[in-house]
């Protein structure tokens, strides 16, 4: 199960997907909204992607996971929009015989996940917002934010 | 030709649209596309670091030659964390 979805994710659906009779281990991740960034206090992140390509991303992961480690079944599900502080933007659930194949292949994707995956991070912080990894110089302080 | 361009991001920002039709010369590669779309939206010009190309939500090279009707989307470096 690989999907961008714009309401808050349920862990257990994930945990339900992957539960498998021949599974002994079933690793998961979560990645929250953090109150703070590079001395910024955050309020939330906002979410952009390309959803039609992200989704055949996260399937592409899955498929390499499962060539590298001997793994039953993946799940991720990622948000996109506002992401207030403690929520949950992505989760991962994996199932496999042994765990140490489950923690390995649940390592690889959220790793995979920054590098390949088209969807966009803003950081919403007091005082202004920026795109995580644009390199376009400083931050747009709040009246250019509200300029545009 | 014409090729959908679609714009996430920052660069949705930037131009101000999420989806527009480009209009543009039989054998333009993705790099010259990028390069027409910066004419037309100068403020595409800072962003240009590190982008990587998507048609039809596929990576290419930017010397990937489009055909009428592809789908386009630049793609600017995805969300960071550690």
């Amino acid at each position: 199960m690989f999907r961008v979805v714009r309401a808050p994710i349920d862990l257990q659906e994930l945990v339900r997907y992957v539960t498998d009779p021949s599974a002994g281990a079933i690793a998961t991740f979560i990645g929250t909204t953090r109150n703070n960034n590079e001395g910024r206090k955050v309020i939330a992140l906002d979410y952009d992607a390309y959803p039609e390509m992200a989704e055949k991303e996260l399937k592409r992961i899955g498929e390499d996971a499962k060539k590298k480690w001997r793994i039953e079944r993946m799940a991720i599900i990622h948000r996109i929009g506002p992401v207030e502080i403690t929520e949950a933007s992505v989760m991962i659930a994996v199932s496999a015989a042994h765990r140490d194949d489950a923690f390995q292949a649940c390592r690889f994707a959220i790793e995979e996940i920054k590098k390949t995956v088209p969807i966009w991070k803003k950081e919403v912080f007091e005082g202004g917002e920026v795109w995580i990894g644009t390199q376009t110089g400083q931050p747009l302080t709040d009246r250019e934010a509200r300029q545009r | 030709m014409k090729v959908t361009v679609k714009f996430f991001a920052i660069l949705r920002e930037r131009v101000g649209a999420g989806e527009i039709t480009k209009e543009i010369q039989d054998g333009s590669t993705v790099a010259d596309l990028w390069q027409a779309l910066k004419q037309d939206y100068p403020k595409l010009a800072p962003v240009e670091t590190r982008l990587l190309y998507a048609v039809n939500q596929n990576y290419v090279k930017p010397d990937h030659a489009l055909k009428d009707r592809d789908e386009v989307v630049f793609i600017p470096p995805v969300s960071g964390g550690r």
